[in-house]
């Protein structure tokens, strides 16, 4: 349904535009200031940035906030892709949509009922086995596989259904084996999906704070949860340069998840 | 045959197990919680005590409410005039409403604090022009232009991406039908994009109603919602008994608004467009 805008259309989209984006480039432009006023331009420093990276407490959650989202997206890639696929096969309808809507519990719940139902799972666990904690590493790692599985298999998903079946029933008859056609001909075509997936998983992983809040424990600092704690204090640029590293490292993997579905489709539409 | 379908629904039962063990039983617990007190007996204390947060959850439900309808009112128009747009400039406007969704809710929540604190940059400026300091940030207005500024986006991505899939011709047939303008609006395109405002306000109005941070960090503390009581519970207080039965009304209340709204909304079933890029 694509006409001709007029001029007042495109003063409303600009007013809409100015709106989202006008808070964080203010936020950008005062991690840069040399002096600490949230409100006065004195100067252009890497000041903030540099102490940042000489706190070891950032620096500390930076690598706690990799180490899970690498694991729990590897992780949950793995599980959900394996998921997908027997899900797909799956005929009967009530089986299948049972499996699928609690997949879909952690998407539909406030995150806060997510954190706390999973917080209050793991204090349970530990009063069961005598021990005092288990929060920390661990379940940061299994919380977080848990409300990203969802977003794999709902990637993965769509490209099972769009592939042809006969494929592998073909490499079959030609004598692979079922395994050997799995990864022969079904892996590759469900490969941009699984990509996706990841990324995605990822990319809400590294971005987390309601549930990482509620299961990290007195001692496992993610990045989010580092600035959330940054500003129990008064708010300085410090948080705003820290502000600033996550805006642009979500915006670099936004950009990744764009181009890879672009090249798919594009591929798709050559293979015409 | 039969042999190799089996062992490929097999590949599920990680994610079934999964699924129960860190789903259906954390929700168990929160009910099991929500009716037993610190030593583990059964009890309706928990529950009791509810009576007192009556205001706290009509509070919450209230700015939920206030922030989806606002989102509503701005979006709308917003994703009509993007699926309207030229198409090589669609994607790319597309593109810069995805960005702030992905990005930290945390750091947005910041980004609006910075401009409305006391010493914010919009404060400084109305000093010097004389009009200020007017207090902006610890009211009820800046909690719900927090959520407003969180979650528009949510709002605008399933309103334009049905907005797309919509039959031009349809519209031109109206037209050609004699209807005016804002008939064509209400009763041709309002109408078919139902699904895409629906999980658009699904979308703004559970993370609104169970937010913590939006009220503790632009709220100042003044006036406690939903979320903030519960987090206080679990975090300070340590009573994980009452924040579970809070946790669990949460729940069951945001399934009463979800209920009624798809009931005033038909049965209609598809999905408009969900969070995926």
């Amino acid at each position: 349904m694509s006409t001709k805008m007029n001029f007042s259309s495109k003063l409303y989209l600009g007013l809409v535009y100015f709106f989202l984006y006008a808070p964080i480039i203010v936020l950008v432009i005062f991690s840069f200031n040399a002096s600490s006023s949230t409100s006065v331009i004195s100067g252009f420093s890497f000041k903030w940035y540099s102490e940042l990276f000489n706190d070891a407490d950032t620096m500390n959650a930076i690598k706690n906030t990799l180490l899970i989202a690498i694991v729990s997206s590897v992780f949950a890639t793995v599980l959900g892709t394996a998921a997908a696929v027997g899900i797909d096969r799956i005929k009967s309808k009530y089986v299948r949509s049972a499996i699928m809507n609690t997949t879909n519990i952690p998407m539909m719940n406030p995150e806060i009922v997510t954190g706390i139902s999973l917080l209050l799972l793991f204090v349970f666990g530990a009063k069961l086995m005598g021990m005092k904690s288990v929060l920390g590493l661990q379940t940061l790692i299994i919380a977080h596989i848990t409300f990203v599985l969802p977003y794999v298999i709902l990637s993965v998903l769509p490209k099972l259904r769009q592939m042809d079946r006969h494929l592998s029933e073909a490499a079959m008859d030609l004598g692979c084996t079922p395994v050997k056609s799995f990864f022969k001909v079904v892996l590759p075509s469900i490969m941009p999906g699984i990509l996706t997936g990841f990324i995605m998983a990822f990319t809400l992983s590294l971005d987390d704070f309601v549930i990482s809040y509620f299961v990290s424990g007195p001692e496992w600092q993610t990045l989010p949860i580092r600035l959330f704690s940054m500003t129990k204090k008064r708010v300085k640029p410090d948080m705003y340069a820290l502000s600033t590293l996550i805006f642009f490292a979500i915006l670099v993997l936004l950009m990744l998840i764009n181009f890879m579905q672009a090249r798919g489709e594009k591929k798709k539409e050559k293979d015409r | 045959m039969q042999k190799k379908t089996l062992s490929a629904k097999l590949l599920a039962s990680p994610h079934i197990v999964w699924s129960v063990l860190f789903i259906i039983a954390p929700l168990i617990m929160v009910a099991y919680y929500s009716f037993t007190n610190a030593d583990g007996n059964f009890t309706l204390e928990n529950i009791k005590a509810l009576s007192d947060y009556k205001e706290v959850f009509l509070n919450s439900i209230w700015y939920g409410i206030l922030a989806t309808i606002i989102c509503l009112v701005v979006a709308y128009p917003t994703a009509y005039f993007i699926a309207r747009s030229k198409l090589r400039v669609q994607s790319t406007m597309i593109m810069l409403v995805m960005l702030p969704m992905w990005t930290s809710l945390l750091v947005r929540t910041y980004s609006i604090m910075s401009l409305i604190e006391n010493t914010g940059i919009i404060n400084t400026f109305l000093e010097k022009i004389g009009i200020g300091p007017l207090q902006m940030i610890n009211t009820p207005g800046a909690v719900v232009l927090g959520m407003v500024y969180d979650f528009l986006p949510f709002m605008i991505l399933p309103i334009y991406s049905v907005l797309t899939k919509l039959d031009n011709k349809l519209v031109e047939a109206a037209h050609d039908l004699g209807a005016s303008k804002v008939t064509v609006l209400a009763k041709v395109i309002l109408p078919l994009s139902r699904s895409g405002i629906l999980s658009g306000i699904t979308m703004v109005f559970v993370p609104s109603v169970s937010t913590f941070y939006i009220s503790q960090k632009l709220g100042g503390g003044n006036f406690a919602l939903v979320g903030e009581v519960i987090e206080g519970q679990f975090v300070t207080s340590n009573n994980f008994n009452l924040g579970a039965a809070l946790s669990l009304v949460l729940m069951v209340l945001i399934l009463i608004c979800m209920a009624i709204m798809n009931h005033f909304s038909g049965d209609e079933e598809e999905s408009g467009g969900g969070l995926m890029p």
